[in-house]
């Protein structure tokens, strides 16, 4: 029951931060492109309660930036003006989930822009960047778990159902696959497709490099379980009454498998997520005018953004949730399949 | 013998297919290094094909392939285009200051774990144990992309680090004792990055297998002995608990050439991290498939070196081996 519980509490929390993400258009004050370039690097804006005379106001609201006098990217609060935050303002157009037509945003203002968490070199704003690049990096890392659990499903299923040297071939591939570090076989792969590329190829080539990488690990689960399926009463009861191979594993095998694969998914994911930040971050993935997790990351590679322009490292926080999420989400799922706990273990005291 | 014979022999087997898989995808590569030169008009066509010829790109995978092996053969992997000189030496240099930071960092993160882990699974369920694990669980939800990066930022807002390089410009002034601060400076930011990252999976493992044999019957038989506790769980309990450890170290000791990639891009350091990526972006072919074999090699090499301390710790696995 409580690990049940644990369970549904998880997969809450993780499609809520999908949620949040996936209506990105309505959670993100402006279009991820639109630039303001009179705004480079502007710092986050502080959201105020109380103004500068000691007033309380009701509506949050923030001061606009101005340049400090004889600097050129320094910023102060120019207390003279106040800008209310709006929420659920029209601002710009954009289709939620790709298709519903919509101008209603979250939060906005009438005047000067809000920068959340910031501007970037073009003063584009980054607390829009990080949503709509969450929207890319995450699709990015479930379909390659999809591609992963695609191949791995169908090579360990045809190695553990018809055995044989298929099996034993089919094997000393995947300990290869196992053998190689992730992120050199990543990189392999890489190095050998296109470097220029649109961005929509490149998102697709991302898909198909990540979801190459890592079905071994899968594969081989997926054989065990089959193995041990193939030779349960069921299945060899329909195999008497004339079922064919493809209905056996559809019917009865496939299913024996979810469990497994629902674990190696929680898995799968953020690591896969965690290698398109890694691609792009490298300028091997997701180029701009696109923005990603990864290649959000990018401009920490000049030394004066590192410097200067903190904010610039907040997409990187943004994947740490996810990661929490995914983590015990997969915790939670192997606990539901093998119920052996150490913790609850009457241990023996040393001390 | 015979064991380990065969140990060796799959090791030979998985590093041929490496090999012979990172030539298929190289076969897949549209386009290759002499590439941009086509579009460059003061080279002449017959140039380009001339030093496609010289590099053998316009013989077929399988003579490439032959061709590369017996260079292998002879202890050399080929030559890169954009360095042109062989690429063994090449490799060589770059893979020193990999294993500078990298050994230190593993040696480090063991001597860190084994007490931590074992301090853990002794007070299981208890205060220390509880607020180990919650650290250790916050330190895995870290990717090491983000830990790298954040604490580049720290080091560069404190002032206190260098960031970036083996060593500073002025090396070559300095006195020994100087000369190692600085080393030992430069090295600081990377080292910690790795220690973190690989620390928490490390405890983990310390603590599960810990726990497991503290239950066994001969360690009660032991502690009603009057034998101490501190002599009872690193001398009967660690030893018992080596087996799956062993392998880990195995492990640890296998990913020396492979697993401060992306740490040595983001704190530029000049291992062999930026090497293998600035050659991907070059098609700089033989690099890349030289590091990746390179690295490879270490790793079957840790998994057999964990074989061979697993067969020398474990009576067990002696006697299994010897019955075959």
């Amino acid at each position: 029951m409580k690990q049940r519980h644990k369970l549904t509490k998880w997969l809450v929390v993780l499609v809520a931060l999908h949620g949040i993400v996936a209506a990105a258009g309505f959670f993100a004050p402006y279009d991820p492109t639109e630039q303001d370039r009179e705004r480079p690097y502007l710092p986050p804006m502080h959201v105020h309660l109380m103004d500068a005379q000691g007033h309380l106001h009701l509506r949050p609201f923030f001061y606009p930036f101005r340049l400090r006098e004889g600097s050129f990217d320094q910023y102060e609060e120019d207390t003279a003006q106040i800008v209310p935050i709006k929420f659920f303002e029209r601002g710009t157009r954009y289709h939620l989930l790709g298709f519903i037509p919509s101008r209603l945003h979250l939060i906005g203002t009438a005047s000067t822009r809000i920068y959340l968490l910031g501007s970037d070199a073009y003063g584009r704003d980054q607390l829009s960047r990080i949503l709509y690049g969450g929207q890319v990096s995450l699709l990015a890392g479930l379909l390659g778990a999809g591609v992963t659990l695609l191949l791995g499903a169908l090579i360990g299923m045809a190695a553990g159902y018809y055995g044989g040297w298929r099996d034993e071939l089919l094997m000393r591939i995947a300990e290869l696959f196992l053998a190689l570090p992730w992120l050199y076989l990543l990189f392999a792969l890489r190095a050998f497709l296109p470097l220029a590329v649109s961005p929509l190829e490149a998102f697709l080539l991302v898909v198909v490099v990540i979801g190459m990488v890592g079905w071994a690990r899968p594969a081989r689960l997926v054989r065990g379980v089959v193995l041990s399926v193939k030779e349960r009463d069921f299945v060899r009861a329909a195999r008497g009454f004339g079922a064919s191979d493809f209905y056996l594993l559809r019917r009865h095998i496939l299913p024996e498998t979810a469990s497994v694969l629902l674990t190696q998914a929680a898995i799968l994911v953020p690591q896969f997520v965690l290698a398109e930040m890694t691609l792009s971050f490298l300028g091997l993935g997701v180029p701009e005018p696109m923005s990603s997790w990864g290649n959000l990351l990018a401009t920490l590679q000049q030394y004066n953004v590192l410097v200067s322009y903190w904010w610039m490292y907040l997409p990187a926080l943004a994947i740490v949730p996810f990661f929490l999420g995914y983590l015990s989400l997969a915790t939670a799922l192997q606990e539901r399949t093998s119920p052996y706990k150490m913790e609850e273990k009457t241990s023996w005291n040393l001390s | 013998m015979l064991y380990f014979l065969r140990r060796a022999l799959h090791a030979v087997f998985l590093l041929f297919g490496v090999s012979l898989l990172t030539f298929l995808f190289s076969a897949l590569t549209p386009g290759n290094y002499f590439d941009e030169m086509r579009m460059n008009p003061q080279i002449s066509p017959e140039t380009v094909a001339a030093l496609r010829a010289q590099y053998q790109l316009d013989r077929p995978l399988p003579i490439r392939y032959a061709h590369w092996l017996n260079a292998v053969v002879h202890g050399q992997l080929g030559f890169s285009f954009a360095y042109n000189s062989p690429v063994a030496p090449l490799l060589w240099a770059r893979a020193r200051n990999t294993l500078l930071l990298t050994v230190t960092a593993t040696f480090l993160a063991w001597l860190l774990a084994l007490p931590l882990g074992v301090w853990s699974a002794a007070k299981l369920g208890r205060a220390p144990d509880r607020v180990l694990s919650s650290a250790t669980a916050a330190l895995l939800v870290i990717p090491d992309l983000v830990l790298a990066l954040g604490l580049l930022i720290l080091a560069v807002r404190t002032g206190r680090f260098p960031t970036g390089g083996l060593v500073s410009v002025s090396f070559d002034e300095l006195s020994v004792l100087q000369k190692l601060r600085d080393l030992a400076m430069h090295m600081a930011l990377p080292v910690l990055a790795l220690v973190l990252s690989t620390l928490p999976m490390l405890v983990r493992h310390v603590r599960a297998s810990v726990a497991e044999v503290l239950n066994a019957p001969f360690l009660r038989a032991a502690l009603g002995h009057g034998i101490s506790h501190r002599k009872l769980l690193y001398s009967y309990a660690l030893r018992a608990a080596a087996n799956p450890l062993i392998s880990l170290f195995g492990f640890s000791v296998g990913t020396l050439l492979s697993g401060s990639l992306l740490v040595e891009v983001v704190m530029s350091w000049p291992g062999l991290g930026p090497l293998l990526l600035e050659s991907i972006l070059a098609r700089d072919l033989y690099v890349v498939i030289g590091g990746v074999l390179l690295s490879m090699i270490f790793l079957v090499g840790g998994n057999f070196f964990a074989d061979v301390l697993l067969y020398l710790a474990d009576p067990r696995i002696r006697t299994a081996a010897s019955a075959k």
